[in-house]
């Protein structure tokens, strides 16, 4: 009997966005990162190209989280306090692609810290590791809009990748984009259309969206992650089927939201029955981060070592294809 | 919407003495705007001003000097088409055969020889049809050929044929029969094309027809059409069409030009 063929062929390859700049194109890294150019959806190696597979983003934060269970302290060890030290080590012990820099210090709600320090920790963060970085402000629009600029300056030349860019202040990024040569995070509320119209923003504004990663604002397991997961192969196959303001990479920020809900950061006697915390928390980080890899993200951001290894082991297997 | 720029055409009278002075400035020029307002291919159409394939080859020179947009060819004589797709730097569109075998044997080899799609219009030797079976019947044989072929069916358009609303009233509505049948020939579908402006020929109200005429279709299934790629309120209805069939993803600024 002849078996049916049933591979889909797309029309359209997702955008390639290279995310750093060595001493070469103007910047301090020693290597950049690529991610997207797929011409099929997530891990299927046998229907098309999958040239660039998932990259994983280790997730440094300025100011240590409150929420953030000592197990997760413990497991990143007393650099948690500096983040250059962090980000070395996220680099050369946990094995993280790239850093992303989460600037929670600016919050308002927070230590409302100012856009110079921000700018400062960003300076000595580029100076104490040489891959690729990516900024994303606290998410407070008002703050971001004064710290981004600063930040973005004071990384000049290095090729970052930066955001949100959200509908209330996409001219903002796109213009602080431009003057510095980075490239953009789009971030959507869980929404495709909104993603979609972000991009036309951009693109209006001026900025090339094949400089462009979308963002669906991440969910962690068990707290709308199965709408994100739609969103983001909905988005894929938009892009596969022609639709250019969605065949852009997609970035994941699963550590960011991960070490905020309770299966991941309650002890055993708030939560019986589900195992250790050490090793539930590193698990629920790592399973989400899988269920993202399969629904087309090209960068997840991980906080936790063991997630870290974990997920980079799951990429390196499902990307062995069926060799 | 797979979008067809009709302009490059010696009916105009600007191309034809373009042609006739092988001054390649109109053509350059329309080509640029054709391309500007979102053109996927744009239309190349020698017609009766000259016999002689070089003539062709000028034209799709002249266009491609401006301008990476793939060429449709739009010649129903096999020696032009032989020559003139040799000077395509990007497969082209083959703008078109009928279902007679005399004809269509030769375009599918061209076809698969240099990757190009291909055009296939539902009619014969005998004319165009004026029933919907005899429609469904010669698309049929065009997708089979096709197939045959090895060739894939998002590279065969197939045309159940424009007539003009003014002359032949009743025809409108077998169109859109027909093409909504073209969907069941095959899975997934041949793409489904259109020639537009033959719908408002001699007519008065000419932009509103086509755009009328042209939303109808998108709802029959119709997904590449030929036409004046610059008629803004013409193709803002198109690509409201497609958010309707959920062909695309709806955005506030989906009309924004980008």
């Amino acid at each position: 009997m002849q078996i049916v063929d049933v591979k889909e062929k797309w029309i359209n390859r997702i955008n390639t966005v290279t995310i750093g700049a060595t001493r070469a194109e103007g910047g301090t890294r020693a290597r950049t990162v690529t991610v997207g150019g797929e011409t099929t959806l997530p891990l299927l190696t046998f229907e098309g190209e999958i040239p660039n597979p998932p990259v994983v983003a280790g997730l440094v934060v300025d100011v240590v989280p409150p929420d953030w269970p000592d197990a997760l302290k413990k497991a990143i060890g007393p650099e948690i306090n500096s983040p250059t030290e962090w980000a070395q080590k996220a680099v050369k012990q946990f094995g993280a692609d790239l850093i992303c820099l989460k600037l929670l210090g600016p919050d308002p709600l927070g230590k409302n810290l100012p856009a110079d320090h921000a700018a400062k920790t960003v300076k000595a963060l580029l100076e104490a590791v040489d891959v690729p970085l990516i900024i994303w402000g606290c998410g407070d629009l008002e703050k971001d809009n004064v710290v981004l600029p600063e930040v973005s300056q004071a990384a000049r030349g290095e090729n970052c990748l930066i955001g949100p860019a959200t509908e209330k202040n996409y001219r903002t990024l796109a213009a602080i984009g431009k003057a510095d040569k980075h490239k953009l995070i789009g971030e959507a509320p869980v929404d495709i259309n909104i993603a979609k119209q972000i991009n036309i923003l951009l693109q209006d504004a001026g900025f090339d969206i094949k400089d462009v990663v979308m963002c669906q604002v991440t969910a962690a397991l068990g707290y709308g992650f199965d709408y994100v997961y739609t969103i983001f192969e909905r988005v894929r196959i938009a892009g596969l089927k022609g639709d250019k303001h969605m065949a852009l990479p997609q970035i994941a920020n699963v550590g960011w939201e991960t070490w905020k809900v309770k299966e991941a950061i309650a002890d055993e006697d708030v939560l019986p029955g589900w195992d250790r915390l050490d090793k539930r928390g590193p698990r629920w980080e790592a399973t989400t981060a899988g269920g993202y890899i399969q629904a087309g993200a090209d960068i997840l951001t991980l906080a936790h070592p063991e997630s870290i290894a974990i997920t980079k082991q799951t990429i390196s297997e499902l990307m062995k294809g069926d060799q | 919407m797979i979008y067809i720029g009709e302009r490059i055409n010696t009916g105009f009278k600007d191309i034809k003495q373009a042609v006739l002075d092988k001054n390649p400035a109109p053509l350059q020029d329309w080509a640029k705007k054709q391309t500007e307002a979102g053109a996927n291919y744009l239309d190349v159409n020698l017609g009766a001003v000259s016999g002689k394939p070089e003539d062709m080859i000028w034209m799709i020179e002249q266009v491609q000097a401006v301008t990476e947009v793939p060429i449709s060819i739009d010649t129903n004589k096999l020696a032009i088409l032989k020559e003139a797709i040799k000077a395509c730097k990007k497969p082209p569109l083959l703008n078109s055969t009928t279902c007679s075998k005399e004809k269509l044997d030769p375009f599918i080899e061209i076809a698969s020889a240099y990757g190009a799609s291909m055009i296939g219009l539902a009619m014969d030797e005998s004319g165009s049809p004026k029933e919907v079976e005899k429609r469904v019947e010669c698309a049929g044989m065009i997708a089979a050929a096709w197939m045959e072929a090895g060739q894939p069916m998002e590279r065969l358009f197939l045309d159940p044929i424009v007539m003009p609303l003014k002359f032949m009233q009743e025809q409108a509505k077998l169109f859109l029969e027909a093409a909504r049948q073209f969907q069941q020939l095959s899975d997934p579908p041949p793409n489904i094309s259109c020639g537009l402006s033959n719908i408002a020929s001699k007519a008065t109200e000419k932009k509103l027809i086509n755009r009328t005429f042209m939303v109808m279709a998108i709802a029959s299934g119709v997904n590449a059409v030929i036409l004046d790629v610059l008629d803004v309120d013409l193709v803002n209805a198109i690509k409201t069409g497609d958010l309707l069939m959920n062909r695309e993803i709806y955005a506030d600024a989906y009309l924004q030009k980008s």
